[in-house]
């Protein structure tokens, strides 16, 4: 028999560095806005550019984190998420251009109304198309994860083209309501107001969405059903009903960030999902599927990466997304923030 | 022979067989069979897309990966051959170095995208080529100096292939012996000896090892299997057979642009043909690109002459418009996924 190993507890002071891991993905975001101000010569536009990236993040986090949970709760993936931006926004621009009385006015509670009826609008259209797409087409293919790739593909070009048959082929241009145009100026750095708009309601998105994930009996069971799905539906609760809860509010939310995308980008285009699921895709990766948080961080990132790097070096926008992925891929192969599975 | 030729695979449907000898017939006398520009150009089309859609089925089918960069792939070849026809002159040497430099480049990104994202889950994959496809798109388009940009680039390939080189004064059959029958042929025999090949690979130990992981990847790398390694190399092969596929089809087409070689509509279009034809065997990227190239050349038009018949009533003549043909295509995709996941060649198989 070999001996028992030594057994000496040595008392060791945690080092500055091992305290601060945990918090590593969040310093990793200042740490890019604090690059990003030693790279760009002006201050102003530094604050320019950080704002518009925060803005774009929050803009590609609403979109993304319906994908994100929806992955970490059924190990379902999918690639017809960026439909419901598409139709999110459609439905919200076509109201907003009905609103045109609300909009052109100059004043900033009106605007905001209008604004509000179409996100509600497009939430509605896009929650319930949701419910339907969850109903016809993810549903037959749990479990397997080829058939989800290929089958949401389709729903993805289906979706698409119908929205060119009922809109048309042409892009829509439309203009942003009368109060939110135009600049204000902060500290000699002009900052669009949209944006300021933008980054409000995504904070709120991830602020609610927080709260309702950590505070309530709902999001408690959420949690717990990304964790282990089998012991969550062991205790009675049927993880099935949720999952589709959670599916349309998911969508509702891509239909949000479709409404406000299509105002920032002032055109809307029936690839616009499609195209937006790339960032999407780089965004959940880099946060790592599943987890909220990390889908949060990851399209901070990405949006304040591309913003900063659009100014310094125009070409290289788009490829310093997926350099940044390679980047955290080779740190943490999971995902900045990795869901742990219990199984 | 005939067995031997095939890797032991054989039709194994009467339907099946008269189906595939029919293709194989009607492609390699396409230009005493079908005479006229557009013919031809049709099935020089099908040859070039049987090779791209097998090496996809190779990675899907067999691998059981899902990628979306294989048009990356394939512009990558036809890229390739032409940067090498502009820089090195017209000449078959450019040809081949562009070719074989494609194939490689193709690989070794495959190698690298493989390493990333084929380690951690499989699914990975398909999100990360999706990314890196567009990027690669974007950039081609941007980098105008050297791609071309959106107009693409036309080049000179050798006057043996081309229509004003004659090898024998005269027709035979009606058919001129001249330089783009040499195109064609040259074309028409590298599909067939790269599908011969790819036949060759999915059923050798290699390929049987594939279909293992594809049905339970767990399980075979309890046999002792690297999934991983496998996975990566049909990755690698299938991305190198793709660039082939694209520099054969820029030595036919004699200009590359990123709507012909790069455009995420192609992508649909292997993606639909896989699926259609029949993921897991090799003959199901031959029935299905033959198919679908087929309807896309010629029926559009009968979509065009539904759409006028129905034009007083509201909304149809949108809905059946040629333009709305990937919303037929996608509706055909989904449900062939749900009801035939084994496509045509698996039905005809079953059903013998």
């Amino acid at each position: 028999m070999s001996a028992a190993p030594d057994h000496n507890p040595t008392m060791a002071q945690t080092t500055l560095v091992q305290r601060l891991e945990p918090h590593a993905p969040v310093l990793l975001v200042l740490g890019l806005m604090i690059l990003g101000l030693i790279a760009i010569p002006s201050t102003s536009s530094w604050l320019t550019l950080t704002v518009s990236g925060l803005a774009m993040g929050m803009m590609i986090f609403i979109m993304a984190s319906g994908l994100t949970l929806v992955f970490g709760l059924m190990d379902v993936i999918n690639f017809g998420h960026g439909a419901f931006v598409s139709v999110g926004a459609f439905v919200g621009v076509s109201l907003l251009l009905g609103l045109e009385h609300m909009t052109g006015a100059p004043s900033l509670a009106l605007n905001l109304t209008a604004m509000l009826v179409a996100i509600l609008g497009a939430m509605v259209a896009t929650g319930l198309m949701g419910w339907a797409f969850e109903k016809v087409i993810v549903k037959p293919v749990y479990g397997h994860h080829l058939k989800q790739i290929l089958v949401t593909m389709g729903g993805l070009i289906v979706v698409e083209q119908l929205i060119i048959v009922l809109w048309g082929p042409e892009e829509i241009y439309i203009t942003r309501p009368e109060a939110l145009k135009g600049a204000v100026t902060f500290a000699g750095a002009a900052i669009e107001k949209y944006r300021l708009v933008a980054v409000g309601i995504g904070a709120v998105v991830f602020l609610g969405m927080r709260w309702v994930l950590r505070s309530t009996k709902i999001g408690l069971i959420v949690r717990a059903g990304v964790e282990n799905g089998e012991m969550v539906e062991a205790l009675g609760y049927r993880l099935r009903l949720v999952f589709v809860g959670v599916f349309l509010a998911g969508s509702a939310l891509a239909g949000l960030g479709g409404v406000l995308w299509g105002l920032y980008q002032e055109v809307i285009t029936a690839h616009m999902g499609n195209q937006s699921m790339i960032l999407i895709f780089i965004v959940v990766i880099i946060g790592g599927l599943g987890s909220v948080e990390g889908c949060f961080i990851g399209a901070l990132m990405v949006g304040l990466l591309q913003n900063y790097v659009a100014f310094l070096e125009p070409k290289v926008a788009l490829i310093s997304n997926i350099g940044l992925m390679v980047a955290i891929l080779m740190w943490r192969p999971q995902g900045m923030i990795p869901v742990v599975k219990a199984k | 022979m005939l067995n031997k030729l095939l890797s032991g695979d054989m039709p194994r449907s009467k339907i099946l067989a008269v189906l595939l000898l029919g293709i194989l017939i009607c492609l390699a006398f396409a230009p005493f069979l079908f005479p006229g520009v557009r013919s031809v150009d049709t099935a020089a089309r099908i040859c070039v897309f049987i090779i791209l859609v097998a090496s996809y089925d190779l990675m899907l089918g067999y691998g059981g990966i899902v990628s979306f960069a294989h048009t990356m792939f394939f512009g990558l070849g036809a890229y390739g051959v032409a940067l090498a026809s502009t820089h090195m002159g017209r000449g078959f040497d450019a040809l081949l170095v562009g070719s074989v430099s494609g194939a490689l480049i193709a690989a070794l990104l495959a190698l690298v995208i493989g390493l990333f994202s084929l380690r951690v889950r499989a699914i990975f994959f398909a999100m990360i080529t999706l990314a890196i496809a567009s990027a690669v798109a974007v950039l081609v388009s941007q980098m105008s100096g050297l791609t071309g940009g959106e107009d693409g680039l036309s080049y000179k390939i050798p006057r043996e292939l081309g229509p004003a080189f004659k090898f024998y004064d005269g027709t035979v059959l009606g058919v001129k012996m001249n330089g783009k029958l040499l195109k064609y042929y040259l074309v028409f025999f590298s599909c067939l000896a790269l599908f011969l090949f790819m036949l060759r690979v999915v059923h050798s130990p290699f390929g049987r090892v594939l279909l293992a992981i594809r049905e339970n990847d767990f399980r075979a790398e309890a046999i002792g299997y690297r999934v991983v390694h496998y996975r990566v190399a049909a990755t690698c092969l299938s991305a190198a057979m793709a660039a082939l596929a694209g520099s054969l089809y820029a030595i036919w087409l004699r200009y590359v642009g990123p709507d012909t070689s790069l455009s995420m509509e192609i992508m649909i279009d292997i993606l639909l043909m896989v699926v259609i034809g029949g993921m897991g065997t090799m003959y199901g990227a031959v029935i299905g690109a033959t198919l679908f190239v087929l309807a896309q050349n010629y029926l559009q038009g009968l979509m065009n002459v539904a759409a006028d018949a129905v034009s007083g009533l509201p909304l149809l003549p949108d809905l059946l418009n040629a333009d709305r043909w990937l919303l037929w295509l996608g509706v055909l995709f989904i449900l062939s996924v749900y009801f035939f996941p084994t496509g045509i060649v698996g039905r005809l198989r079953k059903g013998r």
